[in-house]
């Protein structure tokens, strides 16, 4: 196996706030190869975003992180800010969830692709417009020179997204993280959006972080899943393993919470009770204990470690897995 | 045309109805003469894409948005020709829900006030029975009347100022509520919580419910019928199993393919989505749908299509509906 692109390790991440400190991302090691997509799952405040944010090293500026985040061979946690300007944006990509506020509303499209483009490829103009084109083109723009000239309100959400993937692609970046990418878009707009994704990621060989709280979106287009709970990773399993055969309580409750088209109406949903802990006020135990059915008494005195299954890959932190092989057997 | 089986009265009757906004020298075309009907004790789903209409349709049910034309039969009334006083007193009888439960809760007041208000507005001058009624429905959500009364709403997750939004909608004793889209802003651990809770309420407050959302699933784990809008007309309008079992028109089956679903073995349809919806300001002539549709004809940019049966109780607005 070749040595993977990206490899998060041990990376923690605290804010202070009037409230003590918060603990946003919880000592997490991950790593991605290049051309896999890995997804990272989790409900709002779990740390997912903060964590796409310290491996992009775009924290805010009061945020303490520790550990290391190895791309291509550099931990860009210790890189000076001009190595890193030259990373961001050439090799490290990034598509926000609304593509209202990440484009700039005074500056055309044209202007802010070929920005990118000839801060990062040393192109002159004629060639980073032509660039520019056909970028537009390749995430499926209509009339792409026209475009150009445009500014972002002139555009719908889903090509705003859209456009927003041409500046993330323009440089061929070894890494493209999508942070919610199709959140603020309607539902058909979502899959034209994550078809565009994958096309591109394929075609690229990029590696690719997709955030999202939605596990439908994961689903069929990640290779690998991170279910994240409360700032740590708590399981962690190639795709098809993940939902063939959890271990962890808390993406069982995850999934079965999700309304399903096809349940009868009117049949009671298995809601999860109660809410996440105060990240501010981290529990001795495990995080899902106080909302888990099957917690006992050690749950709530020690955190479980994460640790890997019988199958190479599969990784959870939970004192009572479910799905195990001596259970599947009995 | 009525479309539901049981010929009774319906609690809540929409004709005709059309909605515009101004918009400079143009006109959006919001609600362009929709029809439907939601029987008592009934939850009607409204579903659809931003900018569809479906959140301007239920405000103009409650009059928040005044029709250009077209009449709102509420309880055989009709609201569209109500004013003052008698538009207040019918309001009693109905309510809604908002989307953003944070920001539809006032953050200087506390919960006990705002849970309170519609009793006050309403003319219940009895501070006693006032409180017993908000301590009843903070209790019906969920929630403990002695420690949240006196609580602001900051002090409250998202899940938690919804529960305080349905009991405020809940405390006048109402017979209808819209709900604009209640669960979109909350977490899907949370959004179960919710609509459960909502089914509850229904039942124990024997309610009718028109279920505005853009999420088809979550549209159908609670409605006994959906309609399905689109740029500002009704596609489509059956039973939620034979809706989702067999959908007529081609844009219920293009949002239903279009929907991810939580199990890797079923891949994702390759772009089954053309396109994106056209503006309400210029909508397309005849079929609205026409200019992302797979089957679009001349017929469908020439003609009109009318909303017909096409199935016991489904109705759908299309010249070439699916098989």
């Amino acid at each position: 196996m070749s040595a993977p692109l990206l490899t998060i390790e041990d990376v923690a991440v605290e804010l202070p706030t009037p409230r003590g400190n918060l603990r946003a991302v919880d000592h997490v090691d991950l790593s991605l190869e290049a051309g896999r997509t890995l997804g990272i799952v989790g409900e709002s405040g779990c740390g997912k975003t903060m964590l796409s944010r310290a491996v992009l090293q775009l924290l805010p500026k009061k945020a303490k992180l520790t550990g290391r985040v190895m791309f291509d061979g550099e931990d860009l946690v210790r890189l000076d800010a001009e190595r890193l300007r030259h990373l961001r944006g050439r090799d490290l990509a990034v598509v926000f969830q609304d593509p209202m506020t990440s484009l700039n509303p005074v500056l055309t499209i044209g202007t802010q692709l070929m920005e990118t483009i000839q801060e990062h490829l040393e192109l002159d103009a004629p060639a980073a417009r032509k660039r520019s084109i056909e970028l537009l083109a390749a995430v499926g723009i209509p009339a792409p020179e026209q475009r150009l000239a445009q500014y972002p309100h002139q555009c719908s959400g889903g090509m705003r997204q859209r456009i927003a993937i041409a500046i993330a692609l323009s440089c061929e970046p070894k890494l493209l993280i999508a942070d919610e990418p199709t959140t603020a878009l309607d539902v058909t707009i979502q899959a034209q959006i994550l078809d565009l994704l994958a096309r591109e990621q394929r075609r690229r060989h990029m590696a690719m972080i997709i955030i999202t709280h939605d596990l439908g979106v994961v689903a069929g287009r990640a290779d690998e899943v991170a279910v994240m709970y409360a700032g740590r990773v708590v399981e962690r399993a190639p795709t098809q393993a993940l939902f063939k055969r959890m271990h962890m309580p808390y993406t069982e409750a995850l999934l079965a919470a999700i309304p399903k088209l096809e349940t009868a109406p009117h049949t009671p949903l298995p809601a999860i009770s109660g809410r996440p802990p105060d990240p501010t006020r981290p529990l001795k135990g495990c995080s899902f204990a106080p909302r888990c059915r099957y917690a006992a008494g050690r749950c709530h005195e020690a955190k479980p470690e994460l640790k890997g299954a019988e199958m190479p890959g599969h990784l959870y932190a939970c004192f009572h897995p479910i799905q195990m092989a001596e259970e599947v057997g009995a | 045309m009525m479309q539901l089986a049981v010929r009774d009265e319906p609690l809540l009757n929409v004709d005709n109805l059309v909605v515009e906004y101004g918009l400079g020298n143009k006109t959006v075309h919001a609600v362009s003469g929709v029809s439907l009907q939601v029987a008592r004790g009934e939850t009607l789903g409204l579903v659809g894409e931003s900018g569809c209409g479906k959140s301007t349709l239920g405000r103009a049910v409650l009059q928040l948005r005044r029709a250009k034309s077209g009449r709102v039969l509420f309880d055989g009334e009709d609201l569209t020709a109500m004013e003052g006083e008698a538009l207040r007193k019918m309001r009693r009888r109905v309510q809604l829900i908002f989307q953003d439960p944070i920001a539809s809760l006032n953050p200087r007041r506390r919960i006990g006030d705002i849970v309170a208000e519609p009793l006050i507005i309403a003319g219940v001058k009895d501070a006693t029975e006032r409180k017993r009624r908000v301590h009843e429905v903070l209790g019906a959500v969920g929630l403990d009347p002695d420690l949240v009364a006196g609580r602001l709403p900051h002090e409250f997750s998202g899940g938690q100022c919804q529960r305080i939004c349905i009991a405020r909608s809940l405390v006048l004793n109402p017979e209808f509520i819209v709900c604009d889209e209640p669960v979109s802003a909350l977490d899907v651990s949370i959004r179960a919580q919710i609509l459960n809770l909502l089914e509850e309420m229904k039942a124990r407050f024997g309610l009718t419910l028109l279920f505005i959302a853009h999420d088809l699933a979550v549209v159908k784990a609670v409605s006994d019928r959906v309609a399905v809008m689109y740029l500002g007309r009704l596609c489509e309008v059956g039973p939620s199993e034979q809706l989702f079992a067999k959908p007529a028109h081609p844009y219920t089956g293009l949002l239903l393919q279009a929907i991810p679903v939580p199990d890797p073995d079923v891949r994702p349809a390759e772009s089954v989505a053309t396109g994106e919806p056209p503006s309400p300001i210029a909508p397309p002539s005849g079929c609205r749908f026409r200019t992302r549709c797979p089957r679009a004809d001349q017929r469908c940019s020439a003609e009109i299509p009318e909303l017909r049966e096409v199935a016991p109780g489904q109705f759908a607005a299309c010249h070439y509906p699916l098989a």
